[in-house]
């Protein structure tokens, strides 16, 4: 059994402790007038050139709102009213960004873990039980979104232009799609989303719990599979749905059909990734000394892979997108290229090249530190990967990362720590009733 | 001159793998084994180095890369500048999207190509070769370990192959050839 120790259950409030302390001072420091960004900007008159002219461009938020009155804008006090609002959405963007990434973490453990039953896989029996740990951060950390999801779906906040009904109203392409982008509607498809994902994960580690207990005849074993299977089918149109409500609406102008694989790489990625790193903090502290080297071997090949996975959707969506050079299309990359020039390359930089060269040679997967670098740097390029989905529709080129970008990772990193490693310790590490177990701790390569 | 080798047959890969290691732990020198289909594990029972294939075939993927830039760069930009998609930047860099696929491509078929051929040479395999395999069961269901005999004493090394399970063993006078 694990026990938390004091120190990481002290590290892990403290965490959460400072990134709240750190987004309420986010809240509270922002400008709530005009005349407040005014000072703000001659501050720092080093931005002020760039605004004028990446104005017009700038994509979701920008045209809906002040769509009239764009050509008189510049100069104007309808500027700096753009920027002030845009600087209003900071926070609770950098909130969801943090909110949404490392759920984002658990949703992708989750399916990798039924996968695991689904193929029956014999290798990754030993891993289960950190598998589940990290899922059972989907509980608060989907009650926490939900809840992000209802303010945006409502407008208690902006961070959604289809929210608005004052953008609504002078828009005719998101009146085409209000059948579907309704705060109504919204909320229903999160409460089905979220609640047929937990559902699934209540039974899955209920069974696999119960299997512990009583092996005989595999009757646990083959309810999980045949639910993982069920859940796997569920899965991967809900999936899709959310990507397109909690992620692509951000620019609801703006649409690309792969968007739903194009996340689940993100999403798949990030949580094989953490279960690499889970696994080797606990075989460090003397945990899990059943798993061997073939095991990570096996992760940091899934984590090459699924890196190089991502890379090819990211690129299939961008290629055909800059060829064709559509204008509703392109807008999309034209405000990335332009206003996040260096998150957006840097993100390619660390999601792929960083991982290609570093995991390539067989021998370096079976390193620890190896995988536990790349798996650091992966995970802070699919951070910003989310970063360059939600920021340029809520924030525009108003962007920063400030203190309540940080201080926003911090708390959802020291509730994920907390809720995590508090799970591992609800069960033996190892799931001795799984059918595979022998297999699985055998398992040479 | 002419060097004694020891052919033990056996007809189970555990029982091969077992003996692979009692030979190689009383210091026999295994020459060779020959095997039906590959036998997992074999290779460091054996105790043979690890490929550098993985080597090789990085670095031609590198050259395939090298090939597709230089020759994308040459058709598409330098000697027939073209306008693609619109933008008639005539650029490599600023055209690259377009060329990707095309690098993706030729580095994978440089590095599968050239690692297959690669492979082969080294296994000395080409066309018209004449097989290397001393006994033609070992095509179908045998599995042949040919050790060296040396200055070994024969009879005590055909007891120890015995007591490894091997179902046939032969001493073969073998005409020292060059390869």
């Amino acid at each position: 059994m694990y026990t938390l120790s004091n120190r990481l259950r002290l590290f892990s409030i403290i965490l959460m402790v400072v990134g709240g302390i750190g987004l309420v001072s986010g809240f509270l420091t922002t400008p709530g007038t005009v005349e407040e960004v005014k000072e703000m900007m001659a501050a720092h008159d080093a931005h002020g050139g760039g605004h004028g002219e990446s104005h017009a461009e700038e994509s979701g938020h920008g045209n809906q709102n002040h769509g009239e009155a764009a050509a008189d804008a510049h100069g104007g006090d309808e500027h700096y009213k753009h920027v002030l609002h845009q600087l209003q959405n900071k926070p609770w963007a950098s909130l969801y960004v943090a909110a949404f990434f490392f759920f984002m973490i658990a949703l992708g453990v989750l399916a990798f873990y039924a996968i695991q039953f689904a193929a029956q896989a014999g290798w990754s029996p030993v891993l289960f039980r950190v598998m589940e740990a990290i899922t059972a951060y989907l509980v608060p950390g989907g009650i926490i979104l939900f809840v992000i999801l209802a303010l945006s779906g409502f407008h208690v906040n902006h961070l959604f232009v289809w929210a608005d009904p004052k953008v609504v109203e002078h828009d005719a392409l998101i009146q085409g799609k209000s059948g579907w982008l309704n705060g109504t509607g919204f909320i229903i498809r999160a409460a089905i989303f979220l609640g047929g994902w937990l559902l699934y994960r209540h039974f899955a580690v209920k069974y696999s719990r119960l299997q512990d207990e009583d092996a005989t005849g595999n009757k646990w074993y083959k309810k999980s599979f045949k639910i993982s299977a069920g859940f796997l089918v569920f899965f991967i149109y809900t999936e899709s749905m959310m990507s397109w409500d909690w992620i692509m609406s951000f620019d609801p102008h703006w649409f690309s059909t792969l968007f739903g694989w194009y996340v689940f790489a993100s999403l798949f990625v990030s949580g094989i990734t953490t279960i690499a790193l889970i696994t080797i903090y606990l075989k460090s502290k003397g945990y899990m000394e059943f798993v061997n080297n073939s095991h990570i071997h096996d992760l940091a090949k899934f984590m090459f892979g699924i890196s190089i996975f991502w890379t090819y959707l990211w690129f299939s969506q961008f290629m055909l997108i800059w060829y064709s050079n559509i204008p509703e299309e392109v807008t999309y990359f034209i405000t990335r290229i332009e206003d996040y020039k260096l998150p957006f390359f840097g993100m390619l930089a660390m999601n792929f090249i960083f991982p290609l060269l570093v995991l390539m040679n067989s021998d370096f997967k079976r390193v620890n530190w190896f995988v536990v670098m790349a798996g650091i740097v992966i995970l802070c390029g699919h951070y910003i990967d989310v970063y360059n989905m939600v920021m340029p529709a809520t924030v525009g080129e108003s962007w920063f990362i400030g203190v309540s970008e940080i201080s926003a990772v911090l708390l959802f990193l020291g509730l994920f720590l907390f809720v995590v490693f508090r799970a591992l310790t609800k069960a033996p590490l190892l799931a001795k009733g799984n059918p595979y177990i022998e297999e699985s701790k055998h398992f040479h390569y | 001159m002419a060097s004694k080798v020891i052919h033990a047959l056996y007809i189970d890969d555990d029982v091969l793998m077992d003996a692979v290691k009692k030979v190689r732990a009383e210091h026999y020198h295994i020459e060779e084994v020959f095997t039906p289909f590959p036998v997992h594990g074999l290779d460091k029972a054996m105790g043979l180095p690890h490929t550098r294939l993985a080597i090789t075939s990085f670095m031609y993927g590198c050259v395939g890369l090298t090939v597709a830039i230089l020759m994308m760069n040459f058709i598409m930009i330098e000697d027939w500048p073209q306008d693609i998609g619109g933008k008639p930047s005539f650029s490599y860099l600023e055209n690259m999207p377009a060329f990707v696929p095309i690098m993706f491509e030729l580095t994978v078929f440089f590095a599968a190509h050239l690692m297959v051929i690669t492979f082969y040479m080294r296994s000395r395999l080409w066309p018209f070769k004449e097989a290397e395999n001393p006994d033609l069961r070992t095509t179908d269901d045998h599995f042949l370990m040919e050790v060296d005999a040396g200055n070994h004493d024969v009879d005590t090394l055909t007891s120890l192959l015995s007591d490894t399970g091997a179902v046939e063993i032969k001493v073969i006078d073998k005409e020292e050839d060059n390869h």
